[in-house]
């Protein structure tokens, strides 16, 4: 049961092959196995999960059954879930149980899925590895030396290990594209405003998008046939009617016009990615796609720009972060600044300590004008590369990572060269873009990700251009040995 | 040296909305602590505000009785900070676009004359909550039910001259808001409350003195009396060769004195920067004319209309349209006893008396507008006196009658307007005070008090005074 799609799976309850209890226990049951050395759980809610599941198979029993009915997904960290602990991977949240769904578990629920767990991530989402959870790194099952990828990192590598058949993520830089390629997984994330971030705990607002981790893209559009929409509580969730994600998965890409930014394949990328990525590009024109080199000039000023932007946001977003009402506080605060200090001090760690100073910096008086301002003048230019491309090409197409998963520990005393990881999926971000990584290879025996680019609110084509390229190629369904 | 104050106020003024600025909590005054916060008002992580549409169109109704700029795009902007009963770490206020632009506000002066004070703009912003430092032992209690209140901050130019102008603007000011119902202005409740700017300079200086921030005041005559310490604060702190620093002060009304707070220098750096979780609210001017239309007769129109149809005293009609509902009280009274100068005699006199000794409100008045006018009526018909007419309203106002007639009637106070009962009482007093007879003959006119007043409290009051008069003279000749 553990390596099938979504799809397979709900024809599987729909006919009655197994239940959905069955369908969660198998998977519980994998997560015990193996979750103790792959750490991509923070919390598992088995009692939770099987009384979902025996309602869900009610549900089915009635010829109820919606596309997600019974499917146990695992749900990134954070989001809040009523009752159940949500941690963002941090000390600060380790005591933290929200009174409220996220909107986007809301619509799980109501959909009728199963809720296997929350999944290990960076701390509030900062890090590309998942080593700067507070729960410990996370290993990248297809070689346990190496990192998953981050933040999502638990997301990606409970996906990757079958740990789960699909599950949630956040994007604010690269969070679901990066560890998806990592990981050899379908990663999308959505246009910003597609999904609600109503309790979804902030990292940057601006920025931060929730998206899937999925075997194939068929299951990425009936995820978001579930989470997106319209949500009265997010007044920047956008009012825009949902489609079905998954109608035009079959349409044939003849004449598709897929640009290549010329700056996505220069200094930086490793050279066999560059190949294997190159190879996936030849792929398409195969089947039919027509190739347009572009050029996306300001793409080299979006990592110094989103270096400002994000932290800056996240300087504010996590000042609620108080040990006031919620959350940690320290032991026997001498007075009220005492408590702040050692509240945060011993609450948050290093790298969320980094960017609340840069962050906090970037927005002090004298300083606004010539970072966040600036910054903000960076993101409007990097827009407009984005636009002008989209007047020439349907889907613009690249590498996801300039490498593939690097060891864990490789990159942790070295912020940039982490920062790096995400240069070619942060522009999308900055512009509010919708982006996918497919898996499109093996360098060393470690996935590559093919990232795909498209247009606001062109998630279907998306869908179906990766859609397409899993019907000839077979690199999504590899799964790594040791989990078979 | 002689010397120079300069005033500019920032008014808080709490938006008369049901529920807060940015979450579906409730904004009632005076509930048990932390009943009217929910997750949004506590900052728990995740949750997301959603601007309040009403809070919108108060202030722009504010903006249109003002006359100012309507800013038809405003952006809401975080001011970081860290303060226990701040729940997000940051308040979502509006900083570079706020939603009232320019505008002005003319005052009337103690002599008469007017003088336009400048309106900088108007924003919106959301309150903090309550800081509790009683009955918690050594530790401090918050109660949020206050934050997230939606507050309209009216910052005005440094327009004001003393501390009388800056109480007459305010006075205006609240007046304002509370006849367009955007507030209920309660000032113990802290729905209406400032900030004063003061400064200090050499009369006939052109640069500004350093001004003191007197924080967080809520009366109108605290508000003049921590403007007079302070300009006398500063100008003997410079007279002694001193030196005023920028700071924000605390007026202490049991001491009568102002105390730094905290200085420019230990002053936060707030970070503003546009709040990504609110899109700038983007106004169309349709919108903006819907507003307009609801727009009630403001004060200055009401005036100048009163002075048009009544004909009255300007003090008496500045005192009838201080607020909406006195003025309403007394169109209702006119219109039913048709009688303007005696309707505004009566509600400035007698009833604001009543009113002001009790400390209530003309909505709460136990003698309405009608009762009010059918005793006027009666005093018109002659069926009682001016001064029996206030027995009856003391009556009314005690809940002693449902009328005017009523009262009269249970009280037997009909004025006696019958000759031959008025004619024996007159023959009574004169027979039975010789003395005085004989020193009115004598040419003593004043004498002819006594006997009116004799004869008066022989009626009880009641006989009707022309009809007295005349009959004493014509006896006592």
């Amino acid at each position: 049961m553990h390596n099938k799609t979504i799809a397979e799976l709900a024809q599987g309850l729909k006919t009655g092959d197994f239940s959905s209890e069955e369908l969660s226990k198998s998977f519980l049951q994998r997560i015990k196995q193996y979750d103790t050395d792959l750490n991509s759980f923070i919390t598992v809610s088995e009692d939770h999960a099987l009384a979902q599941a025996r309602a869900a198979d009610e549900i089915i029993s009635k010829g109820n059954a919606t596309a997600l009915t019974g499917i146990p997904f695992a749900q990134k960290d954070i989001f809040c879930t009523n009752g159940i602990k949500t941690t963002c991977g941090s000390k600060m949240l380790d005591n933290f149980i929200a009174p409220y769904d996220a909107t986007v578990i809301h619509h799980f629920n109501q959909a009728g899925s199963v809720m296997l767990g929350k999944t290990n991530m960076d701390e509030f989402a900062m890090g590309s590895s998942n080593e700067t959870s507070f729960y410990g790194g996370v290993k990248n099952p297809w070689d346990t030396s190496t990192v998953p990828g981050g933040s999502s990192g638990g997301s990606a590598a409970a996906v990757a290990a079958r740990l789960a058949p699909a599950s949630t993520g956040t994007d604010t830089g690269g969070s679901i594209r990066q560890p998806a390629a990592l990981c050899g997984l379908t990663g999308l994330k959505p246009t910003y405003g597609r999904v609600s971030r109503y309790g979804m705990i902030a990292f940057a607002s601006s920025l931060d998008q929730a998206g899937t981790f999925t075997q194939t893209a068929e299951d990425a559009g009936l995820m978001l046939n579930v989470m997106a929409g319209f949500d009265e509580k997010d007044s920047t969730s956008v009012e825009q009617d949902v489609p079905d994600y998954t109608a035009n998965l079959n349409q044939d890409l003849k004449g598709l016009k897929i640009g290549l930014p010329k700056e996505y394949f220069g200094e930086g990328l490793n050279a066999d990615v560059a190949k294997i990525v190159e190879e996936a590009i030849t792929e398409y024109k195969k089947l039919g796609a027509e190739i347009v080199d572009i050029s996306l000039p300001n793409s080299h000023l979006s990592v110094p720009a989103y270096y400002v932007i994000a932290p800056a946001e996240c300087s504010s977003n996590l000042s609620r972060f108080d040990g006031v009402r919620f959350g940690y506080r320290c032991d026997d605060p001498k007075d009220l600044e005492d408590m702040y200090k050692r509240s945060r001090g011993e609450g948050f760690g290093d790298e969320v300590k980094r960017r609340i100073m840069i962050g906090a910096y970037a927005l002090s008086a004298g300083y606004y004008d010539a970072y966040y301002l600036k910054a903000q003048k960076i993101r409007r230019l990097i827009s407009d590369d984005f636009k002008a491309a989209f007047e020439k090409v349907d889907v613009i197409m690249g590498p996801t990572s300039p490498e593939v998963a690097f060891k864990a520990g490789e990159k942790s005393d070295d912020p940039v060269s982490m920062y790096l990881s995400d240069i070619y999926t942060i522009a999308t971000n900055l512009a509010g873009l919708p982006g996918m990584s497919v898996p499109c290879g093996f360098s060393n025996k470690m996935p590559v990700g093919l990232q795909l680019i498209g247009n606001y609110f062109d998630e279907s084509r998306l869908l179906n251009v990766a859609h397409q390229y899993q019907q000839t190629t077979d690199w999504h369904k590899q799964m790594p040995e040791a989990y078979k | 040296m002689e010397w120079e104050t300069v005033i500019g106020l920032e008014i808080h003024t709490q938006l008369a909305t049901r529920s807060k600025i940015f979450s579906g909590a409730a904004t009632a005054y005076g509930a048990e602590p932390n009943t009217q916060a929910c997750a949004v008002d506590l900052g728990l992580p995740g949750v997301l505000p959603v601007l309040n549409k009403d809070v919108m169109r108060m202030a722009v109704k504010f903006g249109l009785a003002l006359g100012a700029e309507i800013g038809m795009t405003s952006v809401f902007d975080r001011k970081n900070y860290f303060y226990p009963d701040l729940p997000k770490g940051y308040q979502t206020t509006q900083m570079d676009y706020p939603i009232v632009g320019k505008g002005s506000l003319t005052i009337e002066l103690e002599d008469g004359s007017t003088k336009v004070i400048g309106v900088t703009r108007a924003h919106l912003e959301e309150d903090a909550g309550k800081s509790l430092h009683e009955d918690f032992q050594g530790m401090t209690g918050i109660d949020l039910n206050r934050a997230g209140t939606p507050l309209l901050e009216i910052v005005s130019d440094p327009d004001m001259s003393s501390a009388k102008e800056a109480v007459a603007y305010m006075r205006k000011m609240h007046s304002l808001v509370r006849y367009i119902g955007i507030s209920d202005g309660n000032m113990q409740e802290g729905s209406f409350r400032c900030d004063a700017n003061v400064s200090v300079r050499p009369k006939g200086q052109k640069e500004f003195g350093t001004r003191a921030e007197l924080k967080n005041i809520n009366s109108f005559r605290f508000v003049e009396r921590a403007i007079n310490i302070e300009v006398e604060r500063q100008i003997d702190l410079i007279e002694a060769g001193g030196e005023v620093v920028q700071e924000t002060r605390l007026y202490d009304s049991d001491k009568n004195e102002t105390r730094s707070m905290r200085s420019k220098e230990e002053a936060n750096d707030y970070r503003y920067f546009p709040d990504p979780d609110l899109l700038p609210i983007k106004l169309t001017q349709e919108f903006v004319e819907e507003i307009r239309a609801t727009l009630p007769e403001l004060p200055g129109a009401k005036k100048a209309r009163f002075i048009k149809s009544f004909g009255l005293k300007e003090e008496d009609i500045n005192t009838l349209v201080t607020n909406r509902e006195t003025a309403e009280y007394f169109e209702v009274v006119v219109e039913k006893c048709g009688d303007a100068k005696l309707a505004s005699n009566w509600v400035v006199g007698e009833l604001s008396g009543y009113l002001n000794k009790e400390d209530m409100d003309i909505t709460a008045s136990p003698v309405t507008a009608d009762m009010l006018a059918l005793l006027i009526t009666r005093i018109k018909d002659n069926t009682i006196s001016g001064k029996i007419a206030k027995q009856v309203f003391e009556a009314l106002w005690k809940g002693e009658g449902k009328d005017a007639d009523a009262v009269i009637e249970s009280k037997g106070l009909k004025q006696i307007t019958d000759t031959g009962e008025i004619e024996a009482i007159v023959d009574e007093i004169i027979a039975a005070n010789p003395e005085q007879v004989e020193q009115f003959k004598a040419g003593k006119e004043k004498v002819l008090g006594f006997f009116v007043g004799q004869c008066m409290k022989a009626s009880k009051g009641k006989a009707n005074p022309g009809q007295l008069n005349q009959l004493i003279r014509d006896k006592l000749k």
